[in-house]
């Protein structure tokens, strides 16, 4: 009954297949992005594409200077805040809290991750930024957009930490708790260096995340291309610049759009590369401090 | 008459790690021969042999002849599915699928071809009487197979094995999961079973060996060490490993 | 500061975070409810809306150009991300192949939503001349799901227990046979949570629908219509009028959608451990 290898060679074959089309459509992306990207950075110049304060399409000006401190400044701001809440909340769900508490907590940030970015961006838009606002500038702000995406991020970083933190094996705890340390001088001295490499990713994978974020940006920062000066400032992220010039942009313009896009992906591949390395690292199990 | 199955000269490599040496002996039709020896020494690595279940672990090799019915089972033209369908097995962890009791002695007819209603409830319902619990489960065939008793998955998955009609029954320390209770019952039904079927065992339990077996090989360190009927390996061994052995000087 | 000082200082703070993240959650889904339910009724969620500045109407065409979406893009993702999974657990070795689909898996995995977008503008709206359309926005949503949907495949079919393959395998089953009869049906509630994930972010995603779909407010006519998503419509009501209620109302019906379907996913995960366990 030579039928069933007829049947197992044609399955191994179509699951093949569907495994290639993973790497196909990774190609495809680069080859594109590439594609429409490059023609223009040639035309404009790589320094003056990555470095050029002014972006101007009118006037023949690409540089994206402006929107790469954008991104830079609101990740950052996110980050800053996301940190300590999330690392405090997952410290709560893998260590502190009973069973109880963390039954309820753990399906609210599972929900946090679902809500859409468009939401979080209409919430931003109605409450923080007329608070903003009071403090000074028009609201659409720096601070306004850090605040939002420090929302969308802090789900990422929670669920990662709290699993590094359930990762480190039991028995560092309890050694250190038989040596006479208290419950957080065991979180603090010993959990939490032995979890390093997985709160790393924790936080790279949040900036990852911010750095891409696109729709919740655009309903809150302002999109003024300029360089912000202060936390109230208008600004515009690297993401907000595509998508809110790209439906009508045309020649350079439009090249130039598609090179942020590259920018952005080759920003994210090298966060999302350390992230997997660190997790890959896994456990301290040598060197605690 | 040739015997059911006959190994020569068997070596048995997982990577280059040298696990069977030069094995050489042979299984009696319709007779119960089982293999006994300490842990790790290679016991349960021959008996994935005789069905080749060892191929779906990487990088294996050996060296020598398996001969099922005077026919190498290792030869390049034979088609391992055929094999399995005549040298069934059961394992050391009753391992029932997820499936309604029914559907778990179903499943092997099903692969084999067999679509009609009919034909599947008789051969489900003379395999779970042939491994002796048909009585229990009959009045909820829908139950789920994960739901009985240890040894009742035990005596499923026997069940399970039988529905295809093999001609060799290997089991892998079958009751060792087990309680006595349940242990008594399979040695049992393995009397019974021997009647229609060659069954090969790897049992730690020597009395076991001793109680059912009609031949019994001694393994140390991946040699076979003696080979002999029962009686006479029990009570007239040859060698001093093996009397030390039985007689609990280590093991 | 002695040990225990510093102890409840920690705790505080330990507690303060996790009493900040609810309060968001808590805070932006009862905004969002409080506001938005209450414009929700039989005319708003069957009426279109009427385009424009006004922000008029309801909100009929984009439940529809949802639903389609999802249809499409379901349909065209679960073969080969099923098949890919299918392949990392069963069949994959240590070879060039099996290191590239990881990589690919990996980097697709991290690329902003909005670099699909720019790929899918690129590809099915120029290139392949598809416009802005459903099909442009689902072939687009297929490639940003793929590491999803390969990943939870895969790991489904990983919990397995290797014991059910063996005993299959020696039963005289083929691999493909035991795939098909024993692991695939063991794995189904595990698959079948990938999907439903897949369904929740095909409804909240929008930065890369917004480069392919086309905005129109219009009813979807068929797969190369322009049309509109709920998140979409949420967006352009915010950005081209100044119908807070009704963006209120739609983040409400979006906001529903996700707790029914992360419920969904929960119960799902929840059985899937059952029916490991023996279905007790």
């Amino acid at each position: 009954m030579i039928r069933h290898v007829v049947i197992d060679r044609t399955a191994k074959t179509v699951v093949i297949i569907c495994a290639s089309v993973s790497f196909v459509v990774l190609g495809a992306i680069f080859f594109f992005t590439f594609r429409e990207g490059l023609p223009g950075v040639q035309e404009i110049g790589l320094a003056n594409f990555l470095f050029g304060t002014q972006w101007r399409p009118g006037q023949e000006l690409f540089g994206i200077l402006p929107m790469t401190v954008g991104s830079l400044l609101v990740t950052f701001g996110s980050m800053a805040l996301a940190i300590p809440i999330g690392i405090a909340c997952a410290i709560l769900l893998a260590e502190v809290a009973p069973y109880r508490v963390t039954r309820m907590i753990r399906p609210a940030v599972e929900v946090l991750v679902g809500i859409p970015s468009v939401v979080y961006g209409l919430v931003g838009l109605l409450v923080i930024v007329p608070r903003v606002r009071e403090i000074g500038g028009s609201g659409f702000s720096i601070l306004a957009a850090s605040l939002v995406l420090m929302a969308m991020v802090l789900p990422t970083v929670i669920s990662i930490t709290e699993d590094s933190l359930r990762a480190v094996p039991k028995g560092y705890k309890e050694a250190a708790l038989a040596l006479g340390s208290t419950h957080w001088q065991a979180i603090w001295k010993v959990m939490i260096p032995a979890a390093r490499n997985g709160i790393v990713a924790a936080i790279i994978l949040g900036m990852g995340r911010a750095v891409g974020e696109t729709m919740a940006m655009i309903m809150v920062i302002g999109n003024s291309v300029i360089i912000p000066t202060s936390p109230l400032s208008q600004a515009r992220t690297l993401t907000g610049n595509i998508a809110v010039e790209i439906m009508y942009a045309a020649g350079t313009h439009r090249s130039a759009l598609f090179a942020t896009g590259v920018v952005l992906f080759l920003i994210i591949l090298v966060l999302n590369s350390v992230a997997v390395y660190a997790l890959r690292k896994g456990v301290k199990t040598s060197g605690v401090s | 008459m040739d015997p059911k199955i006959q190994i020569k000269h068997l070596d048995f490599y997982y990577s280059k790690k040298l696990v069977l040496k030069n094995v050489s002996m042979h299984m009696k039709e319709r007779q119960i021969t089982s293999m006994i020896g300490p842990s790790g020494c290679g016991k349960s690595t021959l008996l994935r042999s005789l069905n080749r279940m060892n191929d779906i672990i990487p990088d294996v090799s050996l060296n020598g002849d398996i001969l099922l019915d005077g026919e190498d089972i290792n030869a390049p033209e034979v088609d391992v599915v055929e094999l399995r369908k005549r040298v069934g097995m059961v394992f050391q962890q009753p391992n029932p699928f997820p499936k309604t009791v029914f559907e778990n002695i179903a499943f092997g007819p099903r692969v084999l071809g067999v679509k009609d209603k009919g034909r599947l409830n008789e051969i489900v319902e003379r395999s779970l009487r042939a491994a002796a619990i048909w009585e229990e489960v009959k009045d909820d065939l829908a139950k789920s197979g994960l739901a009985l008793s240890g040894g009742q998955q035990q005596r499923l998955c026997i069940a399970r094995a039988l529905a295809i009609e093999p001609e060799v029954i290997l089991m892998d320390e079958p009751c060792s999961a087990l309680d006595p209770v349940s242990t008594l019952k399979i040695e049992e039904l393995m009397v019974e079973l021997k009647k229609n079927y060659t069954i090969v065992i790897v049992t730690h339990n020597m009395q076991q060996a001793a109680r059912i077996s009609d031949w019994t090989s001694f393994f140390l360190l991946g040699e076979m060490i003696e080979y002999a009927e029962t009686s006479e390996l029990f009570s007239r061994p040859q060698d001093k490993r093996t009397e030390d052995y039985i007689t609990g000087r280590f093991g | 500061m002695s040990a225990k000082t510093e102890q409840r200082v920690a705790k505080v703070f330990i507690w303060g975070g996790g009493a900040i993240t609810v309060t968001i959650l808590i805070g932006i889904v009862l905004y969002v409810l409080i506001q938005g339910l209450p414009v929700i009724n039989i005319e708003f969620l069957t009426t279109p809306p009427q385009g424009g500045l006004t922000g008029e109407g309801g909100i009929s065409t984009a439940i529809v150009g949802t639903l389609y979406l999802l249809g499409i893009t379901l349909a065209i993702l679960v073969v080969p991300g099923i098949g890919a999974g299918i392949y990392l657990a069963e069949y994959a070795r240590d070879n060039r192949l099996t290191r590239a689909v990881r990589y690919a898996v990996e980097v697709l995995a991290g690329v902003p939503s909005i670099v699909f977008g720019l790929f899918g503008f690129a590809l099915f709206v120029t290139a392949l001349h598809f416009n802005f359309s459903i099909l442009s926005g689902a072939l687009t949503l297929v490639c940003l799901l793929l590491p999803t949907l390969i990943r939870t495949t895969e790991e489904s079919i990983r919990a397995v227990p290797r014991s059910y393959r063996e005993a299959s395998l020696a039963m005289g089953a083929s691999k493909w046979q035991t795939i098909v009869r024993v692991v695939l049906p063991a794995a189904l509630p595990g698959i079948m949570t990938g999907v439903i994930l897949c369904a929740g972010r095909i409804v909240e995603e929008t930065a890369c629908l917004y480069v392919t779909m086309g905005g129109s407010s219009g009813m979807p006519t068929s797969l190369l219509s322009p049309g509109r998503t709920l998140s979409l419509h949420l967006y352009y009501l915010v950005s081209d009028t100044r119908a807070f209620d009704k963006a209120m109302a739609t983040g409400a019906v979006l906001i529903v959608i996700i707790i029914i379907v992360n419920a969904l996913t929960n119960w799902l995960s929840h059985r899937f451990v059952v029916k490991m366990r023996g279905g007790k």
